[in-house]
């Protein structure tokens, strides 16, 4: 039984810390499948994390809070979308730009605020996101197996948790049910395409990096309004090119980002449990090791396992209207 | 004559300091194939997209179905019921047929409906104007003459009355070529009014109604096509007389330079590209390959020039055999005097992001002229490349441009100069004016008999049946991966189109 609880806190860490790369991975995948690379991911979602953070403690509300994170990280979608839509800037640096400036600012604009060393004030109940209890999980909390399964691993999360895995279905839908998911795959594959039909390539793509800087919005939220009780410097650590890494990992499917970013964040979680014990046989692992496992896994993944993962056609070039 | 369909009234547009379209009057009558002709750069294609709502005229005015019309995007000119089927064509590879269809005009803001009402419309479509396509097809895996009613069925869709077609017949085989033009003619029958733009004057005599011919920006003359001759077409598109048969003396064959025996090569699919083929060319003739695309040709000449590898036979050239297994230095064939056009210039015979001067030598930067110790002699390549520009009339004649910026014709004779003038035994050529104007095709046919009466040996493989007649000394013709036929250059496009299409050696020359 002890194995059993294990193996449901492990997959309860799981969820947690898949969360913020499944915003940011699909985030990314409204982005490059509209041809647009975003290697910026990480830099918004530190923006949205600090904004998050920020507005909340200030204001003392968590949907405040919410809502300043994705404007504030809209803002940085729009700038990348300004130099490399509008003024056909190469993609990539304007995305490395865009991580250096989230960087620098927030811990200049923190220190400058709050004088906390670029933290911002720990948050109060009622400026974060409090885990919400599913009805009935406390009742079914004593059955064996589904008790457990239903109270510790599907209830007891934040909204944010449940909204980042909507997201996955949506998304999906978005892409390959509507018109304008038509449009922003075909933008991706063939932008003259769409516009000798007559539609707007610009104006496309922006709405895309809307959609990017919306997810990535609430992705930094999650890490400093949920996962932390306050903005840190640096808090993403790398989390978004983990999700890049899990975006291509996914041929740049919904579904697929979603057990992408499950499986990152189970190597994660469990090298957060297994840190210090011994493996058996193995015997003990460097917490280095563990935490270079999910970059491992990629190379080796995409080097064989999973086949060739063809990009949207169009990424990373910008659209001159030449014949 | 009927109602005009579109009228231009003084357009005029440049791109800096090039004045690409100069007051140019047109006018289109309704229900006619309309035939736009000129040499590349000559404006057509300017003028269309300015048509299309690509480009603003700088002046001027159009007026479609008579009254005046603004076209600011693709949009407006597809509201105005007009439809372009461009030269590349304007599809999602990885997109269905219905998909690519409705991009753009779709019903309604979830897709399930808009297809569903797409599906219906194109079967109405596809009856009406024998267009069958299956409308699940991805893209990509359907071949060019499909994906390009793809392109027709697109412009339908949205209602187009006018039809531009923008060189439509560079991508297709003859027979699918044949299949668009009966396409065309029903497309006309129903009413619909089609401008079809082409440097190729045998699809204009073929199937237009009227023509117009443009020339470095200007509308030079528009005639009723019965009324005119390809001779004249083509001296209005150059501006001056054009040989269309090039004049040669009798070919002074003398000892064999290249022979092939017995060579069978496979492709990448494990079929039979060419079956067992043997042949020699001599020092002093050019031996043309006829044959419909596909039969082999592309196969026969990547084996010879070492890039694929053949199954069984051999290839010797000065008696000395080639590396066949796929895994010959082109380099050292080079050395051996062995020069190589290639029929795809883009993929194979350049390197497009660079510049003239360097795609001039490619291949042959290791030669010591271009060298200086181990570094490229800068000044000797500049110099080498403005001469080749000079002596091929490469336009326009800087070295430093880059190459895709030149036009199709002109990055032909880039190739055919950096090959040509390395002074090769054994020339091979493939397709070698594919996409080039009456007037480059008349100085590279001048050119490559020139090379003859040097007395190289000059293999030409062309889909265009009267280059191989105009060129050839002797002419071989492929079909299924076999030669079918060896005739002179005296023979008749009947017997050789026979010959062509399968039918047997003894009914051909009954």
């Amino acid at each position: 039984m002890d194995v059993f609880i294990a193996i449901v806190q492990i997959l309860d860490s799981t969820i947690r810390l898949s969360v913020p790369l499944l915003l940011a991975c699909l985030a990314g995948l409204y982005s490059e499948r509209a041809g647009v690379f975003d290697i910026g991911l990480e830099g918004k979602m530190l923006v949205g994390a600090f904004a998050g953070a920020a507005a909340a403690s200030v204001f003392h509300s968590a949907f405040l809070g919410l809502g300043m994170a994705i404007v504030m990280s809209v803002a940085f979608a729009l700038v990348h979308g300004f130099a490399s839509i509008t003024h056909r800037g190469n993609q990539i640096v304007s995305g490395v730009a865009i991580n250096f400036v989230a960087a620098g600012s927030t811990i200049i604009l923190g220190q400058a605020w709050f004088q906390q060393g670029g933290r911002t004030p720990a948050l109060q109940p009622g400026e974060r996101f409090e885990a919400i209890t599913l009805p009935g999980a406390a009742a079914i909390h004593d059955v064996p197996i589904i008790g457990p399964i239903y109270s510790e691993l599907l209830s007891g999360h934040s909204i944010l948790v449940y909204l980042a895995f909507a997201m996955v279905p949506f998304t999906w839908w978005v892409l390959f049910r509507t018109r304008f998911g038509l449009r922003l795959r075909a933008v991706g594959e063939n932008p003259a395409a769409v516009d000798t039909a007559g539609i707007s390539v610009a104006w496309l793509r922006y709405r895309a990096l809307i959609c990017t800087g919306i997810l990535t919005g609430i992705a930094g939220a999650y890490l400093s309004m949920v996962q932390n009780g306050g903005f840190v410097k640096d808090m993403t650590a790398g989390k978004g090119y983990i999700a890049l890494a899990a975006l291509i990992f996914a041929k740049w499917r919904p579904v697929n980002a979603m057990f992408a970013c499950l499986l990152f964040g189970f190597l994660d979680a469990a090298a957060i449990r297994l840190q210090g014990s011994p493996l058996p046989l193995i015997g003990k692992v460097p917490v280095q090791f563990m935490q270079a496992l999910p970059y491992v896994l990629t190379v080796i993944l995409l080097a064989g396992f999973i086949g060739k993962a063809i990009p949207p056609r169009a990424g990373g070039v910008p659209y001159v209207k030449e014949r | 004559m009927a109602q005009a369909a579109i009228e231009l009234i003084g357009i005029n547009k440049s791109f800096g300091a090039v004045r690409a379209n100069r007051d140019i009057n047109l006018e289109i009558a309704r229900g006619t194939i309309h035939g736009i002709v000129g040499e590349n750069g000559a404006g057509k294609s300017t003028l269309m997209s300015i048509l299309y709502g690509f480009y603003q005229a700088d002046s001027g005015e159009i007026r479609v179905g008579g009254k005046p019309a603004s076209i600011k995007t693709s949009n407006d000119a597809i509201a105005l019921g007009i439809g372009m089927v461009h030269q590349h064509f304007m599809l999602v590879d990885n997109f269905t047929v219905l998909e690519n269809i409705i991009l753009g005009a779709e019903s309604d803001a979830l897709l399930k409906k808009s297809i569903a009402k797409a599906r219906s419309e194109l079967e109405r479509l596809e009856r009406e104007y024998g267009l069958e396509v299956d409308p699940d097809a991805i893209i990509e895996e359907l071949p060019v003459g499909l994906q390009q009613r793809v392109e027709i069925l697109k412009a339908l869709y949205r209602g187009a009355e006018i039809l531009i077609l923008d060189e439509p017949t560079g991508v297709l085989t003859p027979a699918e070529a044949d299949h668009l033009f009966r396409i065309l003619k029903q497309l006309k029958e129903q009413g619909k009014t089609v401008v079809l733009i082409t440097h190729k004057l045998r699809e204009i005599m073929a199937i237009t109604d009227n023509v117009s011919v443009m020339r470095q920006g200007t509308m030079v003359a528009t005639r009723e096509t019965a009324k005119t001759t390809v001779g004249e077409l083509a001296e209005l598109m150059v501006g001056r007389r054009v040989l269309l048969r090039v004049e040669k003396g009798e070919a002074e064959a003398g000892a064999v330079k290249l022979a092939v025996k017995n060579l069978t090569v496979k492709d990448s699919r494990d079929v039979t590209m060419v079956d067992d083929i043997s042949f020699d060319i001599k020092a002093g003739e050019i031996v043309g390959i006829a044959g419909v695309a596909g039969n082999g040709q592309s196969e026969l000449l990547e084996a010879i020039s070492g890039i694929r590898r053949a199954v069984s036979g051999s290839v010797m050239l000065d008696g000395k055999p080639i590396d066949l297994t796929g895994a010959a230095d082109p380099g050292e064939l080079r050395d051996r005097g062995l020069a190589h056009v290639p029929e795809d210039r883009h993929h194979v015979g350049l390197v497009l992001a660079f510049e003239e001067n360097e795609n001039s030598i490619l291949g042959y930067h290791d030669d010591p002229r271009y060298l200086k110790g181990p570094f490229l002699n800068i000044d000797a390549i500049m110099a080498d490349a403005k001469d080749k520009i000079e002596k091929y009339d490469i336009r326009p004649g800087n070295p430093r441009l880059k190459t895709a910026n030149f036009s199709g014709g002109n990055q032909q004779k880039i190739v055919l100069a950096r090959e040509m003038e390395q002074d090769p035994g054994v020339l091979i050529v493939g397709q070698p004016t594919r996409g080039v104007d009456v007037g480059a095709i008349e100085f590279i046919h001048k050119r490559l008999i020139a090379m003859r009466d040097q007395g190289k040996a000059v293999l030409v493989v062309s889909v265009e049946l009267d280059e191989i007649r105009s060129l050839s000394d002797r002419i071989l013709v492929m079909f299924a991966g076999r030669i079918v036929g060896e005739r002179g250059p005296e023979a008749t496009e009947g017997e050789l189109g026979l010959l062509m299409a399968g039918v047997e050696r003894q009914e051909a020359a009954e």
